[in-house]
């Protein structure tokens, strides 16, 4: 498949980071699109699976496929010791105290989705107030915006400054009496900006306001301590994480599940049931209705044992590096413009070319096989925020490379060409 | 780059750049609609002023990537001084070209509109192409009373 060997230095860090051999995990980064390398740029959308992970997942179909936590036969015990064993995987991995406060869910969207039922309904009623920020993603908005008109309460929203970081000034942090969550993401998913999550958490405890975080851009790239950043809730989805699509994860302190009512009512999350009353399962169980994605929690398992053996100790400073690059080159050209300069960042850079839309720089850039976002990336209010109604985002992974920010360089280029050649 | 010399043909590249009848529409008795693309957030309102089954006349506002805006361009430089009728063929001839169903003789009625023939290779930009039409569409059906927005969703 043609496999470059004349790869630069950069690529091969003094920490003995050899990106071109990390690349051979991931199969489909073989392909070619429209006759040129891929070269895949989206990753805050979708990581590329490794084949530790694909594996993994067929292994489940091919020798342990079986329902868990009910059959005695051989299968299921395989099953079930697969997924339980995710679950400890996922609680070392964000270091929770307890498997208990491991639930799996369909995504970051259930998960949020299930604190905003169980958590929300019970907890927030006419006249009181969740506090979001102005850089969520729509996952974070919509299921509290339900919610609030449900039960007659106000979303406050805390402002971002120019750069595209929060204004945490005290005057900004909407805290009062009535206010009974806290809902932030933890990075940005349109313009990369890390928020300095601590800080909010302990003005919100101060307060007794539980926080939740919203962890899916941020699981991939650095180390997570729930213990340590001291949340409430923490939710992240397994297909940006190298895992498969369809799994997800909420962490929730234990005091707070317990208190909470099931979110769905089914198989598995019971402990008794007659006609007239239903005594539910304990944590995690409670709230895992039915037969949940078995083959995906595998994968999710298998996604972060390999996280942990390309580590993220690695994968932090070589995504930062690459990170700059792209940063340094993109502000070479004066037709190209960043959105938004945080202070701290991921490897999620949006920007927009002089004189052409969003859209058709994909369309263009599609045809050179790269694969970047357009559009409002679910973040309506960002993009309102910067006066746009749409930018191109890349997101880099840790199996990208300087080669590959080059030829996106390269084909900006191009598209310039395409759009100015007109009328000539 | 011969499929992208097919989608951004010159034409297009020059009502992207110089949309005509670009601009608000105000008299009385206009009729109008909005549209809207919740995938990239493209968004035009289209003005019209009917004179018997006649478009009189036509402007559309709003902001979208080259292939919608060049669309709206086009679509209400061959509308104008239209019948209903007429355009409501037109539109069923577009839609067939931009979705690869096109006829020859689909081709005869375009005329000019034929610049459109390389969005059927781009599956993810008919909408985009199509936009304008939707929205003209609910536009000929206001009757001064606004219509709700018109999605591609």
């Amino acid at each position: 498949m043609g496999r470059v060997n004349n790869h630069s230095a950069a690529g091969v860090t003094a920490l003995g980071w050899d990106v071109w051999n990390i690349r051979r995990d991931f199969p489909i980064l073989k392909q070619k699109i429209h006759g040129k390398p891929l070269i895949y740029l989206d990753n805050a959308a979708t990581a590329q699976k490794p084949h530790q992970v694909i594996e993994a997942v067929n292994r489940f179909y091919l020798e342990d496929c079986s329902n868990i936590h009910r059959g005695v036969h051989t299968l299921s015990e395989r099953a079930t010791k697969a997924y339980e064993n995710a679950r400890e995987k996922v609680r070392q991995f964000i270091n929770a105290k307890s498997n208990k406060e491991i639930i799996f869910v369909r995504g970051a969207t259930e998960a949020i989705n299930l604190v905003a039922q169980a958590f929300g309904r019970t907890t927030v009623g006419a006249m009181d107030e969740i506090v979001l920020s102005s850089m969520e993603h729509h996952s974070n908005i919509v299921p509290w915006q339900m919610l609030c008109e449900e039960k007659g309460a106000h979303l406050r929203v805390i402002p971002m400054n120019e750069e595209g970081d929060l204004n945490l000034d005290k005057v900004n942090l909407p805290f009062n009496e009535r206010t009974k969550l806290v809902a932030l993401t933890h990075v940005s998913n349109a313009i990369g900006t890390i928020n300095p999550i601590r800080k909010v958490i302990e003005a919100a405890h101060l307060r007794n306001i539980p926080v939740l975080i919203d962890g899916a851009q941020s699981a991939p790239h650095f180390r997570v301590d729930v213990q340590q950043l001291g949340c409430d809730f923490y939710v992240f989805s397994g297909h940006k994480l190298y895992g498969p699509t369809g799994v997800g994860v909420l962490y929730g302190k234990q005091s707070l599940l317990e208190r909470m009512p099931p979110y769905q009512g089914g198989g598995d999350m019971i402990r008794s049931v007659t006609f007239e009353k239903t005594v539910f399962n304990e944590l995690p169980y409670k709230f895992e209705a039915g037969t949940p994605n078995i083959s995906g929690v595998t994968g999710l398992g298998a996604a972060i044992d390999y996280v942990h053996s390309v580590g993220l100790e690695q994968i932090e400073p070589y995504e930062r590096s690459l990170t700059q690059y792209a940063l340094e080159q993109l502000a070479t050209y004066p037709w190209i413009r960043l959105i938004g300069r945080p202070r701290e960042r991921v490897s999620v850079i949006s920007f927009v070319v002089d004189g052409i839309h969003p859209h058709d720089v994909g369309t263009i850039l599609d045809q050179e096989g790269i694969a970047i976002r357009t559009g409002h990336h679910c973040a309506q209010p960002v993009m309102e925020h910067f006066g746009l109604s749409a930018t191109c985002r890349l997101s880099l992974a840790f199996y990208n490379t300087r080669e590959e920010i080059d030829a996106l360089v390269g084909a900006l280029k191009k598209a310039r060409e395409v759009f100015s050649n007109d009328g000539a | 780059m011969t499929e992208l010399k097919q989608l951004y043909q010159e034409t297009i590249l020059d009502h992207n750049r110089a949309p005509r009848n670009f601009g608000r529409l105000e008299a009385p008795g206009l009729q109008r609609a909005e549209g809207f693309n919740p995938l990239c957030g493209d968004r035009l309102t289209v003005y019209l002023h009917l004179e018997k089954e006649l478009i009189r006349s036509i402007l559309f506002e709003g902001s979208g990537c080259a292939i919608s805006k060049a669309s709206a361009s086009l679509m209400t430089a061959t509308v104008k001084g239209r019948s209903i009728a007429s355009t409501h063929e037109l539109f069923e001839a577009f839609h067939r070209l931009i979705t690869g169903a096109g006829t020859e003789q689909d081709g005869f009625v375009l005329g000019k509109l034929a610049v459109f023939s390389g969005v059927c290779d781009f599956p993810s930009r008919v909408k985009c192409a199509s936009l304008p039409w939707h929205t003209l569409m609910a536009a000929l059906k206001a009757k001064e009373t606004p219509q709700p927005v018109v999605s591609t969703e």
